[in-house]
C-alpha cells in the first residue's frame, strides 16, 4: 500500500466522521420542523446539538484541507467544477452557524422565528447536496484532457445523483432522529422514536435503491460487503429503535454511515474522480496526489492528532452526556 | 472580456472582499479568547465576583464575534478550489500542508473547546472550565501560526523544488517553510497587531460606560486591562512591523518601494509622508518627505541606498522576462500609511490613558479613587481634567475603538495588493492562478451572494453587539456562584435548566 493509498483512505475516513456527526446536526434540524411542535421542543432538538455541532463541521474543513494537501488536483476539480453547488452549501453553513448562536439573542417573535426557518432550510439543503456531489463523484462528470470540469450545472443534476441526494436526507434525518430519541427526556423522546421508525423505513428503500444501483454501474466483491453491512445494519437500526434500544439503534446507524461512505470509495478507488468523457482523463489515487514527502508528513500529522481529536471530542459526549427534556430549557430568552 | 469584469478581476475581488470581511473578526476573536480567559482566571484565583461578571460580559461579546469568525473561515478553506484550481493545482503540495495542519490541529480543538466553554459552566468544575477557554486561546494562536506559515510561503517562497514534469511546486523542507523568517515575522506582527484590536475594543466599551457612571467596578478592571494591553501590544506591534519590514525590504524590495512610492533608488532614501504621483511617467508630482529615514527603517543607516520602482521593475524584467511588475502604487503607498496611522493612533492613546488613569506611586493621594468611583483623569500632578476635558477623553476612546480593525485591513490589503502581480512571490502570478473552468457569471453570483450576505450579517452582528455593549455586565446568579464540582454536573441539580441554553 502506497502512500496515496494510505491517504485515500484517511480522507474516506474524515468524510466519514464528517457525515456521521453533522449527519444527526443536519437530522436535527429537519426535525426542528418535523418533530417538534412549538418552540420550547424546537429548542430541547437544538440544544442536543447545542456544544458539539461546531466541533462536528470541523470535520469538513479537515476533509476540504486534507484533500487539498493530499489531492491538490481533486480538492481544484472537485470544488471549482460543483461551483454553484458547493456555493450554496457555503452559504447555507454560514448562515446554519449564525442562526444557532443568534437565535436566542434577541426576544422578539420575528427574530426567533426568521432563525429558526433558517435553522430548518440550512439543514435540509446541505444533507440533499452532499448526497448529489458523491453521487456525481462515484458516477463520473465530464472531465478533460486537463482535469478541468467541462460538464455544466444541469449535468450534476441527473436522477442517479438526485437519488443519492435523497438517500442523505433520509438517512441523515433518520440518524438525527435516533439521536433526538437518544438525548431528549418526555414527550418527545417517544414521538422521535416512532418518527424515528418511520424515517428508517423510508431511508431503507430509498438507500437500496441508490446503493444497489451502485453496485450494478461500478460496484466490486468489496464495495458487495460494504453494501450488504450498510443495509443490515440500517434494519438493525430499525429494529432497535422498534425495540426501543436507543443507543444500539443509534450505533448501527452510525455503522450505516460508514459502511455506506465505505461503499462509495471502495467503487470509486483507485480513482478519486472519474471522467465520463475518457477513461484516460480520470483523475486517480497516483495522478492527482501530492509528492510522497507531503504525504508523509500529512500521514504523521493525522497519525497523531487524529486519535487525539476523537479522544477530546468524545470526551465532549461524555460531559454532556445527560439527556434534556423542555423543563431544562429556560423561559428568559 | 471586458477586463473589469474579467474572471480574474471578479476573483480577486470577491477573494478581497471575503478576505478581509473575515479578518474583521480574527483578531477580536484571537484577543478577546485570550483576554477572557485571563479574566476568569483572575475569578478562579480570587473568587471576585467583578471578574466573573467581567468575563460573562466580555465573553458574550467574544461568542457573537467568534460565530462570525468561524463561519465565514469556512469560505476561506474552499475558494482557492472554487476560484483559483490552477493555484491549487500548481501550489497544493506545499501550500495545502500547513491549512490541512491548521484544521486538524487548530480548528478541532477550537471548536471543540469553545462548545465545552459555552455550555459547560453548569457541568464542568471550576478550574475544568476554565481551562477550555484557554484551549479555545491556543487553539486561535495556532491557526494564526499555520495559517500564516501558508501566506508567507507566498510572500517568501522556500522549502520547495519545480517539478518540471507535473508543472507544479512540491515541498522539501516543511520545517523551513514553518520556521522561515517571514512566517516568524508575520506571526509576530498579526498577533500583536490582534492584540491591539482587542485591547483598544475594551478600551472604548469601558470608556463607554465609565462617561456614563455604569457598572464602574466592573468596567474601571476591564478600562485597566485594556489599556495594559493596548500600550504593550501596541509597542510591539511598532517593532514587529519594523522587523517584518526589514524583512520585506530584502525579500520583496518592490513592495516597500511602492509603499514609499520611491520611483528612483538613491543613497538615504527618504520617508514620504505625502505625495502625488504619476504611474505612467514613473515619477512623484507632489511629495513631503523625511530624509534619511526609509533607509534607517530598511537597514538602521541613514544612508545606504534603497532601490527604487522604476529599477526594480527593470531587474524584475530581466530575470523573469517582459512585463510590468509593479503592483497598484497609490493602494500600496496610502494602504502602507493607514496601516500605521491608525494603528500607531491607537497606541498614543493608549499611552496616554495609561498615563491619565494612572494608580497608586504615580499618583498623588488626593487624586485616588476607589473601586465603585469612575477613575480621575489626571494630566498634571495635583489635577484632574475638566469634566469637559474627562468626557472628550471618554469619547475619543470609544471613537476610536475600531482604528487598529482598520489598521489590520489596510495591513493586509498593503501586504497582498503590494505582492501583485505574483500570488507566489517570483514563481507564479495571479493571472495564471484563476479557475478556468469557472465562468464570468458563476464567480459574479458567487461574489453578489457572498457580498449581499455578508453585508445582511454585519448589520445583524453589529446591532446585536450594541445591543450587549448597552446591557453591560449581567448580574450574577445562584448557579454562577456555585459551579459543579464534578465533571458532567451533579445528579441533584439534574432537573434546573440549563445555565446556557440555544
Amino acid at each position: 500500500m502506497e502512500l496515496h493509498d494510505v491517504w485515500f483512505v484517511l480522507i474516506a475516513v474524515l468524510w466519514t466522521g464528517y457525515f456521521f456527526l453533522e449527519g444527526f446536526d443536519f437530522g436535527i434540524g429537519v426535525l426542528t420542523k418535523l418533530l417538534a411542535r412549538d418552540r420550547k421542543e424546537r429548542r430541547v432538538l437544538i440544544n442536543t446539538i447545542g456544544p458539539v455541532w461546531d466541533g462536528n463541521e470541523v470535520w469538513l474543513l479537515s476533509a476540504g484541507g486534507a484533500t487539498f494537501a493530499a489531492f491538490p488536483e481533486w480538492y481544484a476539480t472537485l470544488f471549482s467544477g460543483f461551483y454553484l453547488p458547493l456555493l450554496l452549501i457555503l452559504i447555507c453553513l454560514i448562515v446554519r452557524g449564525v442562526a444557532f448562536e443568534y437565535r436566542a439573542k434577541r426576544p422578539e417573535e420575528r427574530w426567533q422565528t426568521n432563525w429558526e426557518h433558517a435553522i430548518f432550510w440550512t439543514s435540509l439543503i446541505p444533507a440533499v447536496l452532499w448526497g448529489v456531489a458523491f453521487g456525481n463523484i462515484v458516477r463520473g462528470v465530464k472531465i478533460d484532457a486537463d482535469m478541468e470540469y467541462v460538464g455544466n450545472l444541469w449535468d450534476l443534476l441527473n436522477p442517479y445523483a438526485i437519488l443519492g441526494g435523497l438517500v442523505t436526507l433520509f438517512l441523515f434525518t433518520f440518524h438525527g432522529s435516533v439521536f433526538a430519541a437518544l438525548k431528549t427526556v418526555g414527550d418527545i423522546r417517544a414521538r422521535a422514536r416512532w418518527l424515528a421508525l418511520k424515517l428508517g423505513l423510508a431511508t431503507a428503500v430509498l438507500a437500496l435503491g441508490f446503493l444497489a444501483w451502485t453496485q450494478a454501474d461500478n460496484g466490486n466483491g468489496w464495495s458487495l460487503a460494504a453494501m450488504i453491512t450498510a443495509v443490515v445494519s440500517l434494519v438493525v437500526a430499525i429494529g432497535a429503535i422498534a425495540a426501543g434500544r436507543e443507543g444500539w439503534s443509534f450505533a448501527f446507524s452510525g455503522v450505516t454511515i460508514t459502511a455506506a461512505v465505505a461503499m462509495l470509495f471502495l467503487t470509486l478507488f483507485p480513482n478519486v474522480m472519474p471522467s465520463s468523457l475518457n477513461d484516460a482523463w480520470n483523475l486517480t489515487v497516483s495522478n492527482a496526489s501530492s509528492s510522497p514527502y507531503t504525504l508523509k508528513i500529512m500521514t504523521w500529522c493525522a497519525g497523531i492528532v487524529t486519535p487525539v481529536v476523537l479522544l477530546y471530542q468524545g470526551w465532549t459526549y461524555w460531559v454532556f452526556r445527560k439527556r434534556i427534556g423542555t423543563h431544562h430549557i429556560a423561559d428568559a430568552h | 472580456m471586458d477586463l473589469a469584469l474579467a474572471p480574474e478581476t471578479l476573483a480577486r475581488w470577491q477573494f478581497g472582499i471575503t478576505t478581509v470581511y473575515h479578518f474583521l473578526f480574527v483578531p477580536l476573536t484571537i484577543s478577546l479568547a485570550a483576554l477572557t480567559a485571563g479574566l476568569q482566571t483572575a475569578w478562579v484565583r480570587t473568587d471576585n465576583e467583578k471578574y466573573l461578571r467581567a468575563t460573562k460580559f466580555w465573553g458574550k461579546l467574544f461568542l457573537i464575534n467568534i460565530a462570525m469568525g468561524v463561519v465565514t473561515g469556512i469560505v476561506q478553506e474552499f475558494q482557492f478550489g472554487m476560484n483559483w484550481s490552477d493555484y491549487s493545482r500548481f501550489v497544493g503540495d506545499v501550500f495545502g500542508a500547513p491549512l490541512a495542519f491548521e484544521a486538524l490541529i487548530a480548528f478541532f480543538f477550537e471548536s471543540t473547546f469553545i462548545g465545552l466553554w459555552i455550555f459547560g459552566w453548569d457541568k464542568l468544575p471550576k478550574k475544568i472550565h476554565l481551562a477550555c477557554i484557554w484551549m479555545v486561546s491556543i487553539g486561535t494562536i495556532l491557526s494564526t501560526f499555520f495559517i500564516l506559515a501558508a501566506n508567507s510561503w507566498m510572500q517568501h517562497p522556500v522549502g520547495y523544488r519545480i517539478n518540471e514534469e507535473r508543472g507544479r511546486a512540491e515541498l522539501t523542507d516543511f520545517w523551513h517553510v514553518l520556521t522561515q523568517n517571514t512566517a516568524l515575522a508575520q506571526f509576530f506582527h498579526t498577533i500583536t497587531a490582534a492584540f491591539l484590536v482587542g485591547g483598544a475594543f475594551m478600551v472604548g466599551i469601558a470608556a463607554f460606560h465609565l462617561a456614563r457612571k455604569k457598572h464602574i467596578r466592573v468596567m474601571r478592571t476591564s478600562l485597566r486591562l485594556g489599556l495594559v494591553t493596548v500600550v504593550i501590544a501596541g509597542l510591539l506591534t511598532a517593532v514587529s512591523g519594523d522587523v517584518l519590514g526589514k524583512v520585506m525590504f530584502k525579500q520583496q524590495p518592490m513592495k516597500m518601494a511602492a509603499a514609499e512610492a520611491l520611483w528612483e533608488g538613491e543613497d538615504g532614501a527618504p520617508f514620504s509622508l505625502f505625495a502625488v504621483g504619476d504611474v505612467a511617467k514613473g515619477h512623484n508630482t507632489v511629495e513631503i518627505s523625511i530624509p534619511g529615514v526609509l533607509s534607517f527603517l530598511a537597514d538602521d543607516t541613514f544612508t545606504s541606498y534603497i532601490p527604487g520602482i522604476n529599477d526594480i521593475n527593470k531587474a524584475e524584467q530581466e530575470k523573469y522576462g517582459p512585463g510590468d511588475y509593479r503592483p497598484n502604487i497609490p493602494v500600496a503607498f496610502w494602504s502602507f500609511r493607514w496601516m500605521i496611522g491608525f494603528g500607531m493612533a491607537s497606541f498614543g492613546l493608549g499611552i496616554l490613558g495609561l498615563w491619565l488613569t494612572r494608580r497608586k506611586f504615580m499618583l498623588p493621594e488626593s487624586m485616588r479613587t476607589g473601586e465603585d468611583d469612575v477613575p480621575n483623569l489626571v494630566l498634571f500632578k495635583n489635577k484632574a481634567l475638566s469634566p469637559k476635558l474627562a468626557k472628550l477623553y471618554w469619547i475619543t476612546a470609544l471613537w476610536t475603538m475600531l482604528f487598529p480593525l482598520i489598521a489590520n485591513s489596510w495591513g493586509w490589503i498593503f501586504t497582498e495588493m503590494g505582492r501583485q502581480p505574483w500570488v507566489v512571490y517570483g514563481v507564479f502570478q495571479t493571472r495564471d492562478a484563476v479557475s478556468p473552468g469557472v465562468s464570468q457569471g458563476e464567480v459574479l453570483t458567487s461574489m453578489i451572494g457572498f457580498t449581499a450576505l455578508y453585508a445582511v450579517l454585519a448589520v445583524i452582528e453589529v446591532k446585536l453587539l450594541l445591543k450587549y455593549v448597552k446591557a453591560g455586565p449581567p448580574e450574577l446568579t445562584e448557579a454562577d456562584l456555585n459551579p459543579p464540582t464534578r465533571i458532567g454536573g451533579h445528579d441533584q441539580d439534574a432537573d434546573r435548566p440549563m445555565a446556557f441554553s440555544y
